[in-house]
């Protein structure tokens, strides 16, 4: 009796602890959305409006909503150019499609030559047996604690040497530089897992290292791969320091959308309406990569090859 | 087909420690040669040494008369059987069987020709399409068989195959590569902890314990004449019973005195050295037959103390106040436990060590 007493009890008291977990997840929830929320909003109303009152205001007020920020963030910003002869005659700004199309040329390739380099090296670290292979290890994770800012100016200084300031190879290379201590760590730790006996399965199946590497150490780390092409995607979309530093040599051409956004909202911040319609439409393509990548988490991608 | 010699093999690993010492072993062609000791002996050592996946740190390793030391595993025409399967978890049974004959460039007909074969021989054909994960545990260590088939190597090495599989899945998976090995007619190694395997699928055992080789011979040359003490414990099962017993002379006659009783051993001429000194006595437990009475200077006393009869047979637990053991009586004696036994003694059969040597005393 006493015994069955017992149970219920504790299980009362896991029902209110899931409870209370909930009710603590809800909160933080509602506070790391309400300012996104905000930012939402005030992306749909007028300029005036912005200025006037809160975004929390917007449902009160009859002034309504407008699609005028995300027309001016897409198609371009409408200048007023004061002449003498006619009056204010409107120009339009550079618009965002060229900035989508420079921070996808930035991106990608900044996010798949790390992936590559880190993935070998992984491999490396964790199976081969080379002289130097723990310190040099301890070395590339001891990198991790390097902020990439101390490195900017040497780096530029490099750059300028090898012509490589404001071109995309430049910038290619500084995100590989600065993602690769992680992409190796996270992709060690992952590939050191895989059982010992499927690769030497392999090696004696007649695989080279090379082989074994393509055929199924890159299949059997997908996960891994994933995690890591999601971070520094993110992280290189939303970069602006890197490319501000390594690209505004180009000048406009090669503006990203993080810097395009800087200049939409004025020399002195004035703007900032169209900021939040702009950043709203940099997330699409970030989003979309998430969620495109997030099926290649999968458990259980070792199950059924070895008994452990 | 191919042989395989070891000569002086050896190996220590980098912190110093000693996992084989000094292995000679000669597998002829079409042999079944099985690797038995217990769990840390070097068995498992000396097969990846063969296998290429260890250094070599000492002597030499010859297949078929080509010294292989520094050959790579993939050169040295030899397939392995992991004890966890080792399956490529993202590839269907097909293409693990496939993936080392893709590897060496075969051509597609060759390939599904083989892996077809395998796959009949082993009896997984309706499983050619599937994942390792949808597979149970004998079926995958079948894939597993099957990969290493599929390559026709020179010699086959089996790394306890069976140990992850449940009791009765072993002993048919047991009787499958007999089979096979009688089929493929191929040179095979066998690691194995389990004397039983050994038993019935060598035709040539080695035993090793702390990376020494204690004897090498078929099962019944190990099972009859164990040349030291581990050996004979390890191989039986129920394993040979082992008494201290001093050893007299009386009347011209060789007797051993274990305390609790005294027995005559006839023809006991190799003995004569040892008297006036203790022995160890060992004889397994289907050579005592039972008696109900007892006959002083033949039989053997003791207390029952357990009775485990098994239908065919039963095996009677017994302490003779100084020392137990283990004796194997017919399913219709009639025995209760606390009762006094009393065993007559098949001396042909008992083998005598040195206390100190633990060595059998050659007859």
């Amino acid at each position: 009796m006493s015994k069955v007493k017992k149970r219920k009890s504790l299980n009362r008291e896991g029902q209110s602890s899931g409870i209370a977990v909930n009710a603590v997840l809800l909160f933080l929830v509602i506070l790391w959305t309400i300012p996104t929320f905000g930012i939402l909003v005030t992306s749909f109303r007028v300029k005036d409006n912005v200025f006037a009152t809160g975004w929390w205001k917007a449902f009160s007020d009859d002034s309504g909503f407008t699609l005028e920020n995300y027309g001016q963030v897409l198609a371009g910003r409408d200048y007023k150019l004061k002449s003498d002869t006619n009056g204010n005659s409107p120009v339009k700004g550079d618009n965002m499609a060229g900035a989508f199309l420079n921070s996808i040329s930035v991106t990608v390739p900044a996010v798949v030559i790390p992936i590559l380099i880190a993935a070998f090296a992984a491999y490396g670290f964790a199976w081969l047996d080379f002289p130097g292979r723990r310190p040099l290890f301890i070395l590339i994770v001891a990198l991790l604690v390097v902020p990439l800012q101390i490195s900017l100016i040497p780096v530029l200084r490099d750059y300028q040497k090898l012509k490589l300031n404001g071109t995309y190879l430049g910038i290619w290379l500084a995100h590989t530089g600065f993602g690769l201590p992680l992409a190796t760590y996270l992709l060690f730790n992952y590939i050191s897992t895989i059982p010992r006996s499927i690769l030497e399965s392999a090696f004696i199946d007649g695989a080279s290292h090379f082989t074994t590497f393509v055929r199924l150490i890159l299949p059997l780390s997908v996960p891994a791969l994933a995690s890591f092409a999601i971070f520094q995607f993110l992280w290189v979309w939303n970069d602006m320091l890197v490319a501000l530093v390594f690209l505004s040599g180009a000048g406009a051409k090669m503006q990203v959308v993080t810097v395009r956004l800087l200049n939409l909202i004025g020399s002195r911040g004035q703007d900032w309406q169209l900021l939040t319609s702009g950043a709203f439409i940099s997330m699409i393509l970030p989003l979309t990569v998430f969620l495109a990548l997030q099926k290649f988490f999968i458990r259980g991608l070792m199950a059924g090859s070895v008994k452990e | 087909m191919a042989t395989v010699e070891l000569k002086g093999i050896g190996k220590v690993y980098d912190g110093g420690v000693r996992a084989v010492d000094n292995a000679n072993i000669t597998v002829n062609d079409k042999e079944f040669v099985v690797l038995v000791g217990p769990s840390g002996c070097g068995k498992s050592t000396t097969l990846r040494m063969i296998a290429g996946l260890e250094d070599i740190t000492e002597g030499e390793l010859y297949i078929d008369n080509k010294m292989v030391n520094d050959v790579p595993p993939k050169d040295r025409d030899i397939a392995m059987v992991f004890q966890n399967y080792a399956l490529y978890p993202h590839m269907t049974v097909y293409d693990n069987m496939a993936f080392g004959l893709k590897i060496r460039k075969f051509s597609k007909e060759e390939i599904a020709k083989r892996v077809n074969e395998a796959a009949k021989i082993l009896d997984i054909e309706e499983l050619l399409d599937r994942k390792p994960k949808a597979l149970s545990g004998g079926q995958r260590q079948r894939v597993a068989v099957g990969r290493a088939i599929v390559r026709q190597p020179k010699v086959f090495l089996f790394d306890e195959p069976l140990s992850n599989l449940d009791a009765k899945l072993r002993v048919q998976m047991r009787a499958e590569i007999s089979s096979l090995h009688n089929r493929l007619k191929a040179t095979m190694i066998y690691v194995t902890h389990d004397q039983v395997e050994a038993m019935t699928m060598a035709d040539k055992i080695v035993v090793l314990k702390d990376g020494l080789i204690q004897q090498i011979g078929s099962p019944l040359e190990l099972y009859n004449q164990p040349v030291n003490k581990f050996v004979a414990g390890f191989i039986g099962s129920p394993p040979m019973n082992f008494l201290q017993a001093a050893v007299t002379e009386e009347g011209g006659k060789i007797m051993i005195d274990e305390g609790s009783f005294k027995m005559a051993v006839p023809d006991a001429d190799y003995l004569k050295p040892y008297v006036g000194k203790n022995v160890i006595f060992g004889i397994r437990p289907e050579d005592l037959t039972y008696q109900a009475t007892e006959e002083a200077g033949k039989t053997m006393n003791a207390n029952v103390t357990v009775i485990e009869p098994l239908g065919a047979e039963i095996h009677l637990y017994l302490y003779t106040g100084k020392h137990q053991f283990i004796a194997r009586v017919a399913p219709d004696i009639a025995v209760e436990v606390d009762q006094k036994a009393y065993f007559t003694v098949d001396f042909s059969k008992a083998v005598f060590f040195d206390t100190e040597t633990e060595l059998a005393i050659k007859k």
